[in-house]
């Protein structure tokens, strides 16, 4: 029995020590947003963050993450805090109205490596983007992605700034972008994503 | 009775009848009881295309697999457009398996007929081809023909609805329908009067459209040609989307297969090595080898796939090279077969002359002597996987009662029913399929070995549902692959460098023969894909002629996205840069040259050309290359701006402009021009599959290598505004990138690219 907490809440679990977190994830705990792809920590689609980190939870053994917190594509949308109106935080909101995804099944593993870049790392760079994206799209979507990442760096609330990380952006920027209002299709889920 | 087929309903929730309608007259569908949605409170079902519900939602059905090509959005949209609606309270949802649904416009576009060529025999074999299309009413997404084949019928499924609703708002109104219109989700009368959609719609139910249906104008369109946000975004944004590996029953078990490595090979003993005592594992149990090329294998039954694939990589099989099912005609395994031996096969082919002619202009032998110079060039390209990125995977359940349900991320629903029907023994109308998401399909999917193995397996498990799900390595190695290919081009130049003629002769393996085959067919005839993109071009040169040899091996052959185009615009759009580099002129005016009678394509070819500034300077080490490909309806050209970096081809940017008739979501167009051209541009760069002693060599990513975000070029797309109907965009961006990169290579370092993938 093992305990791990995702996404905020302790878990008790049955799988076996040697279980790779992606497999305890999906067919244990029913949490099928985080995808299978490889099973090699090649393609990125099983990347969840452990301690903010992004990691592919393919090759992460479900017994090594005692103490730690993991968090999948299922809480995301609690990253930075929970919204008491339902709307989608900024990187998710970006992803909508670049119109990101297509087949969009590696896009938890990309939403979640983003989302680690951008706790280590308020403005990347195309450069940054390019090192921390290391998944693969195959419908191509990463100009989308790039664009996407740098929105949501852009209308994303400025943090307190921990030691000496300072943002390469004028202040100004934040106020004028805020957050983008929630898309048409944000209310419009297909019936095919229904659960 | 005799000539019509009524079946229940498979969800019967409605508990209406579902009437095939390729026996009826088409506006039959228009009809309220046409095919049965299933219906939650409130729901009223207009017609099979749509329900409305009491809060005036309305919900399309989309008979069509969305793998990314946004059909889930584009189709609704057509509906939507002449209902009337608001695109916020427009919804999506799969429609299920009748006959109604069928794609008929994807086998009207398999004609062999080019570009050029319009009239009598071409209109006669269209029309039968639509009557047998309709009679086989099968849904199956591909071809790049979803909006072409729901243009007509969709928007005729709106603008019924909304003759009903206009009929009961007129009632409620009393008012003469003439004077009711529809405006974004409600019916409104001159005098100001007006009834939501939502409290119309039961009302609307009882009465029957009044045929013929009249269509909107384009002028007059105010959701079709806009960049709407796709219906699909949200869940994909959240995890909230199902695809095939996330379904979820109860008592649900898992499998894991390990699989014959040589094509059409068996299994001759195994040793379990304690599988069936490990953890949570149900059973150990071969599967024969089946219907549609699936190959034999060794299961583990689990009650969870990581317990079931640890169980199965311990197992030690004895692969036999004989025995099993031939994944292509002609019998025989791969056994022993290498890469090396089937290029050898193709050019033995070609030597002996053993090519048929498939397009022939002009007259070849006079135009012989007309030539100044001859210019020659043999390519060749490898085998390719599809490398969808949710791996092959299906869930069945054979269920007490003898129904039988799939759940599959298929581009074939219809198939996948008669499929695991045969398999299960029972009759087609028990199977019921539910179709998924798809994690990428590019042709995969419209193949059902796994369907056919997940219903085996069911067999085993007791009325439980059951998941298969492929590793990564069984799907690389067990594809239907993109057939290798040997190519030889040669062109007769005039005294000004003009082609005076052109002949290609190609040899590889039919990808319509290996599937007739898998289904339990006799192959026939020629393949229109072996030569497509080849015999399909408009230049205008005298004299050409396009041949090609059937060279067939063991090795299952598939459709990949854009099929034959994906190689033959290489052959064809680099050897045309050969001739214009040979003779010193530019690739765009040598290109235009030839297209004086081809206006579109001009246009098209002109637009890429301007919008990516060919001509102007570029940095030093950098060029440009342009290409111009039409397939599945629709006209592409591009410019891809290229450097040369540690010896290997770096792509910056590429300009693409599409001629793709009328657009109904410019966005969605935008998308599947950088979609095509990552895909083709992976294949350009890295995509090479290869057989050593009859296995595929290549197992996952690290050797079948994928672009990823440092390699990925920055695309610009421009779309021509149309009024012609409506071509396809799924396909047609990926066959010109290759070329296109291939090109400007050329001009980067003066020697012709003559294999793919691009070696420096």
């Amino acid at each position: 029995m093992l305990k791990i907490n995702i996404n905020g809440v302790e878990r008790q679990t049955r799988s076996a020590a040697d279980t790779p977190l992606l497999w305890l994830l999906r067919d244990e705990l029913n949490l099928t947003g985080t995808k299978f792809g490889c099973g090699i920590a090649l393609c990125g689609a099983c990347t969840v963050q452990v301690d903010g980190v992004a990691v592919r939870s393919c090759v992460t053994p479900a017994g090594s993450l005692a103490g730690k917190k993991v968090r999948t594509i299922e809480g995301l949308q609690d990253a930075d805090g929970a919204r008491a109106d339902g709307t989608l935080p900024a990187l998710q909101q970006a992803w909508i109205s670049h119109q990101v995804p297509q087949c969009g099944y590696c896009q938890s593993g990309m939403l979640m490596a983003a989302s680690a870049l951008l706790a280590a790392n308020p403005a990347p760079t195309d450069a940054d983007i390019d090192k921390a994206i290391t998944n693969i799209c195959r419908c191509g979507t990463y100009q989308r992605i790039r664009g996407a990442i740098h929105a949501a760096a852009r209308a994303m609330p400025p943090k307190p700034l921990v030691g000496a990380a300072v943002r390469p952006v004028a202040a100004g920027n934040f106020g004028a972008a805020g957050t983008p209002k929630p898309n048409a299709s944000a209310v419009n889920p297909s019936a095919r994503g229904a659960k | 009775m005799k000539r019509r087929t009524f079946l229940f309903a498979g969800s019967g929730i409605a508990g209406t009848l579902i009437v095939g309608w390729g026996v009826r007259p088409p506006r039959a569908r228009l009809n309220p009881e046409s095919a049965a949605l299933p219906l939650a409170r409130g729901e009223v079902q207009l017609n099979g295309w749509l329900k409305i519900s009491g809060e005036g939602i309305v919900t399309v059905a989309v008979p069509r697999a969305e793998m990314g090509q946004g059909i889930d959005t584009a189709l609704p949209m057509l509906v939507a457009e002449e209902l009337g609606c608001d695109w916020s309270q427009v919804r999506s949802e799969q429609a299920p398996v009748d006959k109604m649904y069928g794609n008929v416009e994807m086998f009207v576009d398999s004609l062999p007929f080019h570009p050029d060529q319009r009239g009598v025999a071409r209109d006669t074999a269209q029309w039968l081809v639509r009557k047998v299309g309709r009679e086989l009413g099968l849904m199956i997404t591909g071809g790049s023909s979803s909006v072409k084949d729901a243009w007509g019928p969709m928007r005729e499924a709106g603008a019924a609805a909304r003759s009903m609703l206009l009929q009961a708002a007129a009632v409620r109104f009393k008012a003469p329908v003439s004077e009711c219109n529809t405006v974004r989700g409600w019916v409104v009368h001159a005098s100001g009067l007006k009834a939501s959609f939502g409290e119309l719609a039961a009302a609307a139910a009882t009465f029957t459209p009044t045929l013929p249906v009249t269509l909107k104008d384009a002028k007059d369109f105010t959701l079709i040609g806009k960049s709407l946000p796709r219906l699909d975004a949200y869940a994909k944004s959240t995890g909230t989307a199902t695809y095939g590996l996330d379904v979820r029953l109860p008592g649900m078990l898992y499998a894991a297969i390990r699989m014959a490595p040589v094509f059409g090979a068996g299994w001759t003993k195994f040793y379990a090595n304690g599988a069936e005592h490990m953890p949570g594992v149900k059973e150990v149990r071969p599967v024969v080898p089946g219907r549609a090329g699936a190959q034999a294998g060794i299961a583990v039954i689990a009650d969870a796939w990581w317990q079931a694939k640890r169980a199965v990589d311990v197992l030690e099989i004895v692969w036999s090279d004989q025995g099993g099912a031939h994944a292509a005609p002609g019998g025989g395994t791969s056994a022993g077969l290498d890469t090396a031996t089937i290029f050898h096969d193709y050019r033995n082919a070609l030597d002996a002359g053993q090519e048929k002619t498939y397009f022939s202009r002009g007259k070849m032998g006079e135009a012989l002597a007309q030539a100044v110079t001859e210019v020659k060039a043999e390519y060749r390209v490898p085998y390719l996987a599809h490398a969808t990125l949710e791996p092959q995977n299906c869930t069945a359940q054979i269920r007490d009662d003898g129904k039988v349900e799939v759940w599959a991320p298929t581009q074939a629903p219809t198939v996948a029913q008669w499929l695991a029907a045969k398999v299960a023994g029972v009759k087609t109308h028990n199977v019921t399929v539910h179709s998924t998401f798809l994690g990428g399909g590019f042709g995969r999917r419209g193949e059902m070995d796994m369907v056919v193995q997940a219903v085996e397996l069911a067999k085993s498990c007791n009325g439980r549902p059951v998941q298969l799900i492929w590793s990564r390595e069984e799907d690389t190695t067990h594809d239907m692959y993109r057939p290798a290919a040997l190519a030889q081009l040669s062109a007769g130049l005039d005294g000004a460098g003009n082609p005076v003629w052109w002949r290609a002769v190609s040899a590889s393996g039919s990808v319509m023969h290996s599937m007739t085959a898998r289904l339990g067919f006799t192959p026939m005839g020629p393949d229109k894909t072996n030569a497509e993109g080849l015999s399909g071009k408009v230049y205008e040169i005298p004299h050409v002629r396009i041949d090609h040899a059937l060279v067939q091996h063991p090795v299952p052959l598939g459709f990949w996205r854009s099929v034959g185009h994906s190689q033959n615009a290489f052959f064809s759009e680099h050897f045309l840069d050969e001739l214009a580099h040979q003779t010193g002129k530019d690739p765009l005016a040598y290109r235009l040259n030839l297209l004086q009678q081809h206006p579109r394509h001009a246009a098209v070819l002109l637009l890429a050309a301007e919008k990516a500034g060919w001509g102007k300077p570029l940095p030093p080490g950098r060029a440009r290359g342009i290409a111009l490909h039409e397939s599945f309806g629709s006209i592409v050209a591009q410019v891809a701006e290229v450097s040369i970096e540690d010896k290997r081809p770096r792509v910056h940017s590429v300009v693409c402009a599409i001629d793709c008739g009328v657009v109904v979501n410019p966005g969605i167009v935008e998308q599947q021009m950088e979609s095509g051209i990552a895909f083709g541009l992976t294949a350009a760069l890295y995509g090479e599959i290869t057989l050593e002693a009859g296995a595929v060599k290549q197992k996952n990513f690290h050797d079948y290598t994928m672009l990823r975000m440092p390699d990925a070029p920055r695309v610009e797309t421009y779309i021509i505004v149309s009024g012609e109907v409506p071509g396809g965009v799924g396909e047609p961006a990926t066959p010109p990138i290759a070329p296109a990169v291939a090109n400007a290579l050329l001009k980067l370092t003066g020697k012709p690219v003559r294999a793919l993938p691009i070696k420096l």
